[in-house]
């Protein structure tokens, strides 16, 4: 558009575009602006909403395990069972939890639906003609094994199963009862004992037991194995009886544990007696042990799955924890006394232990149903259900319902557990816990092994112990190192080296750590495994040698040492560090053979201290390593922004160098190197690759130099892949991540508010 | 003497002290893995000599290549329960890898100086490196065609060369068609089972469909055995040849032509020629596939790997970090709770990268994976496809990694560029916006870059979280394809890192692998040292530049 003067006699015309586009394009701009600020804030307040995520997220998958149990009656319904007249001599649940069993004291199977009591079938169980039954057993929930004991003496074993099977995607399940030892009532021994008090079958290793003992006292029992033929597939069935020693008292209960090694018989005053039947044709007593004390009787015993343990209830409303410890002084395993539970306001009557884990129920004559955990000595649940006494208690195997029936005997009542994740309280996770078969209690990290009775064990104090260790290793390496070169090279080094050597240190902190663990694993290990000696020269050579280097030089004629500036002296040392280490190197096989009998390795296990190759000095160093550049850069920028005009005037007042160094910029600088190695320190605690590579990973708790550990964050690495999602120990690891974000935060962040103090303290100065 | 000692000298001496012992153990620690690293390429030299050991009465002959030597007490040796003489004090040991695993079942062995012959360098020893089962180390003796002798004395090791070159090429043909034709086959009819499941859930299976996916699926297999016969046909051509090779003890060893890879006569070589030797090596390195669970051969798909990696990482990071800062900076009112989050925000840079790998495992694979394959792969079920450990879950999670690395770099220079010439902006008329993206923003590009070489150095070299969210030992193929869609989020990687910790600690032939691993960690260093330096150069570039503006 050409421009018009007025002069020309034409109206005039503006280079400005129209008032309408103008406005046109303000509206454009203003929504432009406002676009940017909305789009760039909502952004903006997304990433940080995402980075917090983190901490939720964290905290959502460990909360669980500190969740309250949660116990709450579901429904109460009464089920018409066979007769009238009947007591209850079981219950079960089906794996489902959908199914109840009802095991009568006329011989008669109930299968109802357990969330409304409706009654599915009746199976008989085959009671021989003209006679009833007297007493009855059970194994291990999780084996559905009972056996019935008649009045004619004999008895049968029996178990139940639940077919399944799929009708267009819905699944049906179908109760069955099922004859490991055949149809036909076996009887025990030799002598037709009929009377029998106390009845027990076990599918142990090595086959099956059914013992039983009487009023008299007497105790039988019977091994059936079962033999496959492997070539021509028959199964050989084997049986064989035993008799063990009278009691003279009547046997209240028996108790065979699972590896068929003990035998436990309770009696009518509350006494154990605990048989070894490793040798089968020579049982003998082990010891006799008074499980309540004089004041009370036993009213109820179970062993746990796994059958280690025995929950000993007693007519106080005691609950104990009992199971065999070695004796220190002859070796022998013993009953002991682990831990006793709360105690119920009446008589324990039933215990019924959960199908998988160390868990188990309580019921009391009172009404009262407790729900405890073993190994976290917990007692999670304890409430009144009915006002009788509590006859039978049933756990599912999933550990989410359970049924207790009262003393009026058709009444049942469905409890609805939620209790995911007992095993780690605050105390078991932090505390000593004495787990089943060891000596005494003890800080245990074992998450996972082949044995099925096995449990997995949560102490996170190895790995907090582990993971302190390590970085302490680290910091007093990496400490002395970077802190005195941070001096240095802020305050007397030559700006032309400085200009060199301060990114070298920086570039470190970038150089992954997979590769300092890959060398202080392949390369480090096995060379200082054969080259002890180094460590011990080599803390005394170099500071010495320096040290000589130093005054020599100091001894030299004017002329030389004006040929260097000041400030060059890390540049001379330089060979002076070569040498040293080179003569530390090559002597050290010389010192091994003068002081160490030919071989360092060899005398520590001679004197005694374990040496593993991949230990905690390896990764002291690999990690001092890692985090020299973290402390070096930190600490260097705070004694190098120390104000000059102080320094000055200390040096102007008379001051040397060095009493200028440690009486005025040391002091001025302290919080700046105080929150360098906080941050170093964070930096160690959460380093995973080098303690995954040079640490040999075993969770000990010691302090031990020679000795590897295992860290939380390895633990992590290693383990988290291979857990299932939403486990007690997938938990547990979420768990120790938060730790260690928590750890590292509040440690930064107090780092960080040091600095910024620093920072505004520097301004003032 | 004492005046010196209260002059305070010795203190700073020692302080000098430490700088060295620090920059010596940094360049040493660089240097080692140089010297190892770029030594795994050379063709050393071959020894021959005899052999007396301590508690043998017979020699025996050893071929080998010396790997390292090293300096022991006589009386470690005797307590490991070797009879070394009495008199002697310390004893100097060789480890000589010796190769032909399959023939003496020990591929490295110590041997203890003093009692060895002097060591020969014959020139016709000639090594193979085989395609299972590591080096082979012997004499060549006969050239075979279809079992009958071929080529002896000096013409067999160029006749061998050829036919040696002939067998790869049909190896690199056989390994294209595996590869390349195969692999989409597969991959096809892989597509066609999806496809077949997918209308079975919508119910919109007919029977014509069905048909169809029949006739697809039909199609795909008839290609695939058009394939195969061509392949049984390379693979017997393949067959034809081997070499007769007599190892230490004179056992006369025959292998065919297609195990093998390379073949060399290290002691027949001249400078040249190993320097030739070395450059192919290094090449089949970097571009080659892995062998014998990774301890052989290249590590192109652990490079290849980690780049593709760090390539989505970077998209994803990049807008979101500088966003995160513009905002910071430039948008948010500045207070106290800004001062919280910042603190927060620039803390998570020290928060331990494994702790952002269980989030990733947790909240990213299982609970978004988890939901996205419910959701938009009903089809794939059970297995997985996001709801498992893959590409992209570790770019993302790696992405949170270095947010914070780009936020505080990126800040940095935004605070940098000096009020003036905002505030000129802001004098001529420009809106916040217009100042921040025309004139703030292109000028602290610098910084934003320096951000994120730092954030790419950084995810580099991570390897703790990707353990838990996407990298795994071998990955049977590339993250990046011919086949639809071409990029392939959802599978897994290998990564330059992992490799090093996988190959190195747990591979069944730690002391064979060992040269690769340093190999692979020069490569990995030789990338992040790079790559550092180059953000450190702009940075400074910056500060003068800036600092030149400003007054």
């Amino acid at each position: 558009m050409s421009a018009t003067t007025p002069e020309d006699g034409l109206p005039y015309e503006s280079p400005l575009p129209t008032s309408e586009r103008r406005q046109k394009l303000r509206r454009k701009r203003a929504f432009r602006d406002g676009f940017s600020r909305y789009g760039v804030g909502s952004s903006g307040i997304g990433v940080i909403i995402a980075l917090a995520l983190i901490f939720v997220y964290l905290f959502y998958e460990a909360f669980p395990l500190l969740k309250p149990v949660n116990v709450a009656m579901e429904t109460e319904f009464s089920v018409p069972w066979d007769t009238d007249q009947t007591s209850t001599l079981h219950l079960t649940l089906d794996r489902y939890e959908k199914i109840g069993a009802h095991f009568s004291g006329t011989g008669v199977i109930t299968f109802f639906e357990a969330g409304s009591g409706a009654v599915r079938s009746r199976v008989p169980v085959p009671v021989p003609e003209g006679e009833r039954v007297t007493a009855f057993g059970s194994g291990e929930s999780r084996d559905r094994l009972y056996v019935y004991g008649f009045s004619d003496g004999s008895m049968l074993p029996l178990e139940v199963e639940y077919t399944q099977s799929f009708v267009r995607g819905v699944r049906q399940i179908e109760p069955e009862l099922g004859f490991p030892l055949g149809e036909e009532p076996i009887s025990l021994g030799d002598r037709g004992i009929a009377d029998y008090s106390a009845l027990t079958v076990v599918d142990g290793r090595g086959g099956y037991i059914v013992a039983g003992g009487t009023e008299a006292g007497e105790i039988t029992m019977a091994l059936f194995t079962t033999r496959t033929n492997l070539m021509t597939g028959a199964v050989e069935k084997q049986r064989r009886d035993f008799r063990l020693p009278d009691l003279g008292h009547p046997v209240r209960q028996i108790l065979v544990n699972d590896s068929l090694r003990n035998l436990f018989v309770v009696d009518d005053r509350g006494r154990l007696f605990n048989f070894d039947i490793v040798d089968r044709n020579n049982p003998f007593l082990i010891e006799e042990v008074d499980l309540t004390g004089p004041d009370a009787r036993v009213t109820a015993a179970e062993l746990l799955v796994g059958s280690r343990s025995l929950i000993v209830g007693g007519s106080d409303g005691s609950v104990r924890q009992w199971f065999l410890v070695r004796d220190e002084e002859t070796g022998e395993p013993r009953m002991t006394p682990i831990r006793s539970f709360r105690r119920h306001a009446g008589a324990v009557t039933v215990i019924e232990p959960e199908y998988l884990r160390k868990g188990f129920m309580t019921g009391d004559a009172e009404g009262n149903v407790g729900l405890h955990y073993a190994t976290s000595h917990a007692t999670l649940a304890m409430q009144q259900v009915t006002e009788s006494a509590i006859v039978r208690i049933a756990m599912g195997p999933n550990n989410g319902r359970a049924l207790v029936t009262g003393e009026a005997s058709d009444e049942m009542r469905v409890l609805t557990i939620d209790n995911p994740h007992p095993q780690t309280s605050i105390s078991a996770l932090w505390g000593p816990v004495w787990y089943e078969g060891r000596g005494e209690p003890a800080f245990v990290w074992q998450s996972s092994s082949a044995d099925d009775a096995f449990e997995a064990k949560y102490s996170l104090i190895p790995l907090s112990v582990g993971t302190l260790k390590a970085a302490v290793f680290a910091m007093l390496l990496a400490m002395p190192l970077a802190i005195m070169g941070a001096i240095y090279t802020a305050y007397f080094m030559a700006p032309a080296i400085r200009r060199v050597v301060k990114p070298s240190i920086e570039l470190m902190e970038a150089l992954p750590t997979v590769i300092l663990g890959f060398l202080a694993g392949i390369w480090l290990a096995p060379y200082i495994e054969n080259n002890l000696p180094i460590l011990l020269t080599g803390l005394i050579a170099f500071p010495l040698f320096i040290l000589v280097a130093a005054f020599l030089w100091s001894r030299l004629p004017h002329s030389v040492r004006e040929l260097v500036p000041g400030g060059w002296e890390a540049a001379l040392l330089i060979p002076v560090v070569i040498a040293t280490g080179w003569l530390v190197v090559a002597t050290s096989p010389l010192i091994e053979v003068w002081f160490f009998d030919g071989s360092m390795r060899q005398w520590f296990t001679d004197v005694g201290i374990p040496y593993d190759q991949r230990n905690a000095l390896i990764v002291g160093m690999a990690m001092g390593f890692a985090v020299i550049p973290t402390i070096f850069s930190i600490a260097e920028d705070a004694v190098f922004n120390v104000p000059r005009h102080l320094t000055n005037g200390s040096l102007a007042l008379g001051a040397t160098p060095w009493q200028t160094m440690m009486g005025v910029v040391l002091l001025t600088a302290s919080p700046g190197i105080f929150s360098a190695i906080m941050i170093g320190f964070g930096r160690a605690v959460g380093e995973t690759m080098i303690v995954l590579m040079a640490s040999g990973n075993s969770p000990v708790v010691n302090f031990n130099l020679f000795e590897g550990m295992r860290t939380l964050a390895a633990n992590v690495a290693v383990e988290l892949p291979e857990t299932a999602v939403g486990s007690t120990h997938f938990r547990v690891l979420f768990l120790s991540a938060l730790v260690l974000l928590v750890f590292t935060f509040v440690l930064n962040t107090a780092a960080e508010i040091v600095r910024q103090r620093l920072r505004k303290r520097y301004a003032s100065l | 003497m004492r005046e010196w000692w209260k002059s305070g000298s010795p203190w700073i001496w020692l302080n000098g002290g430490a700088v060295t012992i620090s920059m010596i153990m940094v360049f040493g620690l660089l240097l080692l893995i140089l010297v190892r690293g770029f030594g795994n390429f050379w063709p050393h030299a071959i020894l021959e000599t005899t052999y007396t050991h301590p508690d043998a009465d017979t020699p025996v002959r050893v071929i080998g290549e010396l790997r390292r030597s090293e300096t022991l007490t006589a009386q470690s040796m005797r307590d490991a329960g070797v009879d070394i003489p009495g008199d002697q004090l310390l004893i100097e040991r060789h480890l000589i890898k010796m190769g032909n695993r399959d023939v003496t079942n020990q591929d490295f062995g110590y041997f203890i100086d003093g009692f060895m012959d002097d060591w020969r360098y014959p020139e016709d020893i000639g090594v193979l490196e085989r395609r299972e089962w590591g080096d082979f180390m012997g004499y060549p003796l006969r050239l075979l065609e279809e079992g009958s002798t071929v080529a002896v004395g000096d013409e067999l090791w160029p006749e061998f060369q050829r036919r040696l070159e002939r067998s790869n090429n049909l190896y690199d043909e056989i390994r294209g068609i595996e590869r390349g034709a195969i692999g989409r086959i597969n991959f096809a009819i892989e597509r066609v089972r999806l496809d077949e499941r997918k209308a079975e859930l919508r119910g919109a299976l007919t029977d014509e469909r069905r048909a169809e996916l029949e006739q697809r699926r039909e199609e795909l297999q008839a290609e695939y055995r058009v394939l195969e016969e061509q392949l049984n046909r390379l693979y017997e051509a393949a067959a034809r040849d081997g070499i007769v090779m007599r190892v230490a003890d004179g056992q006369e060893v025959t292998i065919r032509l297609a195990d093998i890879v390379k073949a060399w006569q290290p002691n027949n070589m001249s400078v040249l020629e190993k320097i030739g030797f070395y450059a192919k090596d290094f090449f089949d390195f970097i571009f080659g596939y892995p062998r014998e669970a990774n301890t052989e051969g290249g590590i192109f798909p652990a490079i290849f790997g980690t780049v593709v990696m760090v390539l989505v990482m970077s998209i994803i990071v990049t807008p979101f970090g500088i966003l995160a800062a513009i905002y910071l900076r430039e948008y948010a009112r500045q207070g106290p709770i800004l001062k919280t989050v910042r603190i927060s925000v620039y803390n998570l840079a020290g928060v331990p990268s494994i702790v952002f790998g269980v989030f990733g495992l947790g909240f990213f694979v299982y609970f978004l994976g988890g939901a996205i394959d419910r959701t938009f792969y009903p089809e794939a079920l059970p297995a997985p496809t996001f709801g498992t450990p893959g590409l992209f879950w570790a770019s993302l999670t790696l992405a949170l990694l270095t947010l914070p690395v780009v936020i505080v770099s990126t800040e940095e220079g935004l605070a940098r560029i000096p009020s003036t010439i905002r505030e000129g902006s802001l004098a001529l008329g420009a809106t916040k916006g217009e100042t921040l993206w025309k004139v703030v923003v292109p000028l602290a590009t610098p910084a934003m870059m320096t951000g994120l070489i730092l954030a790419i150095a950084r995810a580099a070299g991570e390897v703790a979280p990707l353990m838990l969210v996407g990298v795994v030992k071998l990955a049977p193929t590339l993250p990046v394809d011919g086949n639809f869609p071409f990029i392939h989020l959802e599978r897994k990687i290998m990564h330059l890192g992992f490799h090093i910790y996988d190959v190195g600690f747990q591979s069944p032939h730690a002391e064979a692998a060992e040269q690769l691993v340093y190999a692979t960690a020069l490569i990995l260093v030789l990338l992040i040292v790079v790559l550092n330096l180059t953000a450190i150069t702009i940075r400074n570039h910056l500060r003068e530049k800036y600092r030149a503006e400003s007054d």
